[in-house]
């Protein structure tokens, strides 16, 4: 009965109007709905062609660029993602396609050519890397809500984020765990951008509460009226391996059909929405 | 015959396809693969350790049009070609790996050409994928996508949201690429016949081989159904006279197969189920023994992540033979007798480290009632985006020389695999 409250509390907030938000003071858990709503779930549909920078601590570089498609269920908080690598060789022209589900684990499915086979991927486990970049898939894809407790430590600026012209006031938001075992961090400290509701800045503490692990946003722009991170970057302090993500060719509400996530197009993918 | 006709075609595909399309993608790699065995005997028919000495350049092209109908419409061409040189045995060739068009007519996809299709739900155990596999390849440490061999045919496939189906028509058969003791260890009875030769079924119209599969989502199950007519791909052997012939025949009988697959999420991994009939219709009685009998096969597999980057999966698979008696019955006296009911377990686990740029993985088959195995080790790393190389071994073994992997016991070998891809 409480969750239920609770996601219909986390929808209503997402989708409220925001004509008063400059004047509106919110709750921890407000804030919360808002950050995964506008930074995970924004319009309809979504499309982006992602390019990674994976850079070992000796400076080594590793790259990966993929189109991602994602479109949100009209209904509740279920999306899918349509994934078509690019680069490297050893991984282009593989698709990968995530059912993700709220309350469950995603389904997976990764075609590879080279054999013309589709598997279907045990996903357990939303914290293992992303294509072997310093993002996790729950950094990807988000993080159930329900799933950590939420304080708001303080409001603060951040100083140097006046580089693009912004106030960079932000809300500090804590989120813990409520089970230390669903993540790799004990704690999150994020910086919410209380204009674009985006995290403009987050910190990773890890199960000793030692800083490892920090995500920045380097660059935002208001794409068809969405405010989208456009630069951002995940930085290991521990290992000193980073990765540089940038967002290009992005597009919201394309109208995508629902059977553009299925076996057909994942063994197929049309060209027009892979390049 | 057929060959000089595949071939032309393929040509003809290849400029009609460069005609047609506005812009061609192309890459492909530089591989070196070689294998060799470890137990320092070599088969009488072979040469040396080596098991495999490969050179290999591959190229890919694609290309694409927009057609004018369907609402993704758009007719495609690709095409995978490699040279390769044989280091053991001094040659060069040319093999086409994959060569197709796609058209897609609203919900109808087809492709035509040599492609590579891949069924069923087993991890490295085959039901409801019928179409050829090479086994050398596999056995000697060649990579993964070389187990499985392109077929010239028509693939449609059909989608909706009620069912979907995909139906192959193969009007030119191939044999499965199996082991022989030109280069393996093996159980081979007929070892010092010296005038063998291979009947493969003719391409005529009734020879067509069909394969059809038919597949929806039910709530959480992802179901498929599936059919098979044509033939097996391992050969049966016929002696013009036994026991001791003169000449011997490897020829492929007739089979077709029913089969279905399901697989959903259980207690945070994948389960998987299938099975498949059989039916071997030129010894429905199991009187031959020549032919093989008809079957019941069947695997479970679950398949989980233990923690980051690991998983791990197993199989548990069954055979079951039909008309056991009638098979012990006609079976030559001094064959070995198989079992009624042949089991296989399966273990794979795999870890990616450094950035999954490191794999560590282990694929493991055992029978318990053959009481033979088959393990795979290999270490995989990727030096940079482009330069991989892997390093891993084939090790054999059971307790007698008779059974599907203890024949292979002196086979054991070491492979290496060095490939920079563009």
């Amino acid at each position: 009965m409480l969750k239920k409250y609770f996601l219909t509390l986390g929808l209503f907030v997402i989708f409220s109007p925001s004509v008063l938000w400059g004047q509106e003071k919110f709750t921890a858990p407000e804030v919360a709905a808002k950050y995964q709503g506008y930074f995970f779930y924004p319009g309809k549909d979504f499309k982006v062609l992602v390019s990674m920078q994976l850079i070992e601590k000796g400076g080594q570089e590793r790259i990966r660029e993929l189109t991602m498609l994602r479109k949100n269920s009209p209904k509740g908080l279920e999306q899918k993602y349509f994934i078509y690598f690019h680069q490297p060789a050893d991984v282009r022209g593989m698709s990968f396609m995530v059912y993700k589900y709220p309350k469950k684990d995603d389904d997976r499915w990764l075609f590879m050519p080279a054999l013309n086979l589709v598997k279907r991927i045990a996903a357990k486990d939303k914290r293992s890397s992303f294509v072997g970049s310093d993002f996790t898939y729950e950094d990807v894809s988000g993080r159930d809500l329900e799933e950590d407790d939420f304080s708001i430590l303080r409001e603060e600026k951040i100083s140097d984020f006046g580089s693009m012209g912004q106030a960079g006031d932000c809300y500090v938001l804590k989120s813990v765990p409520k089970d230390p075992k669903s993540a790799d961090y004990s704690y999150r400290l994020s910086w919410i951008d209380k204009e674009s509701f985006l995290p403009l800045k987050e910190e990773y503490y890890d199960l000793k509460g030692e800083l490892y692990k920090i995500f920045s946003a380097e660059e935002l722009k208001q794409i068809q009226g969405f405010w989208t991170v456009t630069k951002r970057r995940m930085q290991n302090v521990k290992t000193g391996h980073q990765t540089l993500v940038s967002f290009k060719d992005i597009q919201y509400n394309l109208g995508m059909e629902e059977n553009l996530f299925t076996e057909r197009y994942l063994k197929n993918p049309p060209s027009k929405w892979i390049k | 015959m057929n060959k000089k006709v595949i071939f032309s075609f393929f040509i003809f595909l290849f400029l009609f396809s460069i005609s047609f399309s506005r812009e061609i993608e192309w890459h492909g790699f530089v591989q070196t693969n070689y294998s060799f065995r470890t137990t320092g005997l070599v088969p009488p028919l072979a040469q040396g350790d080596f098991l495999l000495g490969d050179h290999r350049f591959q190229l890919k092209f694609s290309g694409s049009e927009k057609s004018e109908f369907g609402s993704f419409g758009e007719a495609k061409f690709f095409a995978k070609t490699d040279f390769f040189e044989n280091a053991l045995k001094k040659e060069t060739g040319l093999e086409i790996r994959e060569a197709y068009l796609d058209y897609p007519l609203k919900a109808f996809d087809f492709r035509i050409g040599r492609q590579i299709i891949t069924w069923g739900l087993g991890d490295l155990l085959f039901i409801n994928d019928l179409f050829p596999k090479d086994w050398q390849a596999f056995f000697s440490g060649r990579p993964m996508e070389y187990l499985k061999l392109g077929v010239d045919g028509l693939r449609i496939s059909f989608s909706s949201d009620i069912f979907s189906t995909e139906l192959a028509l193969l009007p030119f058969f191939e044999s499965d690429n199996y082991p022989t003791s030109e280069n393996f260890f093996l159980f081979d009875p007929f070892l010092n016949v010296s005038f063998k030769q291979i009947q493969k079924p003719d391409s005529k119209f009734e020879n067509v081989e069909e394969a059809l599969r038919l597949y929806r989502t039910l709530s959480n199950f992802e179901l498929s159904f599936y059919l098979y007519r044509g033939f097996y791909r391992t050969p049966s052997i016929l002696p013009d006279s036994f026991p001791t012939p003169s000449k011997i025949t490897y020829f492929f009988p007739e089979l077709s197969v029913y089969g279905f697959t399901l697989q959903r999420d259980l207690l945070n991994g994948i389960l998987s189920l299938e099975y498949g009939y059989y039916d071997s219709r030129q010894d429905r009685r199991g009187e031959d023994p020549l032919i093989p009998n008809s079957f019941s096969k069947f695997l479970i597999g679950y398949q989980r992540q233990g923690w980051t980057d690991f998983t791990y999966s197993g199989q548990y698979y069954g055979e079951y033979m039909k008309d056991y008696k009638n098979y012990q019955k006609s079976l030559p006296p001094g064959f070995p007798e198989q079992d009624k009911f042949r089991q296989v377990l399966t273990f794979r686990a795999t870890q990616l480290l450094k950035y999954q740029t490191l794999k560590l993985s282990f694929f493991g088959f055992y029978s318990p009632t053959d009481k033979d195995y088959f393990f795979i080790p290999e270490v995989n790393y990727r030096i940079t985006d482009n330069l991989w190389v892997a390093l891993g071994g084939n090790l054999f073994g059971g307790e007698k020389r008779t059974t599907f992997l203890g024949q292979l016991d002196k086979n054991d070998n070491l492979y290496s695999i060095l490939r920079y891809e563009f």
